[in-house]
């Protein structure tokens, strides 16, 4: 199982290390499914299938699909990487990489003075974690599933096309 | 010795933050900076895997559950702000969008 883990959070490094390089958004959204299957991998490892199952099911099942239509609507042209390349420039990196940096090096060493500990490897199934959904965090639900009612109802409000009527003689849109 | 150190899970997931976040700051396509959001909600749902599994205790993973739900609802909403954007702006520049005009 440790062996599994290195190599699978290995991937995940590496792949998110592409993601944030690419000029390509198909590209980067592919490598994001890569980055997401390892990290799949990684659940799986510390014990929680049904966590690896649903990162599968809906992150790269669900979302990058969404994306990916989403792009497809936008229909962009082959001028939009060459665009990608003038903004992404190696000189852009340097500032925020540095004091991002700074900041996971002191997390680093944050975690590597405190104490040590072992992750139990023992199944935390899905019928414990139905078990503590429905039991004590029954109200974490129900506002989850108002969050997802408002989710839709904004995305259908925000993303409905204005009717556009071209008249004979005047243009005018609706609403 | 088989056993995982939750120092490196933890550390996993503090990479994989910190390279979301150096993405967002950096990028300025639009919806790359939402790719970018959606690796760091990843890497939090990470940590909250790692801290569930080091005491055998689901709340970790009822957790990432509802960090899962949050992830879908931003990023549907999120899209739906591009493609107008989009439409209206006929770029995906997000420093053409600081003139809110309707």
């Amino acid at each position: 199982m440790q062996v599994t883990f290195y190599i699978a959070a290995t991937i995940a490094v590496l792949s998110t290390i592409m993601v944030i390089t690419r000029y390509n958004m198909i590209h980067a959204l592919l490598y994001l499914v890569v980055s997401f299957l390892a990290v799949a991998i990684v659940f799986f490892a510390l014990g929680a299938p049904f966590i690896a199952a649903l990162e599968i099911i809906v992150y790269a099942g669900a979302i990058i699909v969404l994306i990916i239509f989403a792009i497809m609507m936008l229909n962009l042209r082959a001028e939009s990487v060459e665009e990608e390349k003038v903004w992404l420039t190696k000189e852009v990196f340097i500032g925020p990489a540095i004091l991002s940096l700074i900041l996971l090096g002191e997390m680093i060493y944050i975690i590597a003075t405190s104490e040590s500990a072992d992750v139990a490897q023992r199944m935390v199934d899905a019928k414990a974690v139905g078990m503590s959904l429905y039991g004590p965090y029954v109200i974490g639900v129900e506002l989850s599933g108002i969050l997802l009612m408002a989710g839709i109802v904004g995305a259908y409000h925000l993303g409905r096309q204005k009717k556009k009527v071209v008249h004979r003689f005047l243009e005018k849109i609706e609403e | 010795m088989n056993t995982i150190p939750v120092e490196s899970g933890l550390l996993l997931a503090g990479i994989l933050f910190v390279l979301g976040m150096i993405s967002v700051l950096v990028r300025r396509n639009i919806i790359f900076m939402l790719i970018s959001v959606e690796i760091m909600l990843n890497a939090a749902g990470l940590a909250f895997i790692v801290a569930g599994s080091r005491w055998v205790q689901p709340d970790g993973q009822v957790m990432f559950i509802f960090i899962l739900t949050m992830a879908a609802a931003e990023v549907s909403v999120g899209l739906a702000l591009i493609l107008q954007i989009y439409h209206q702006l006929k770029t995906l520049d997000s420093d053409a969008a600081n003139r809110m005009k309707g």
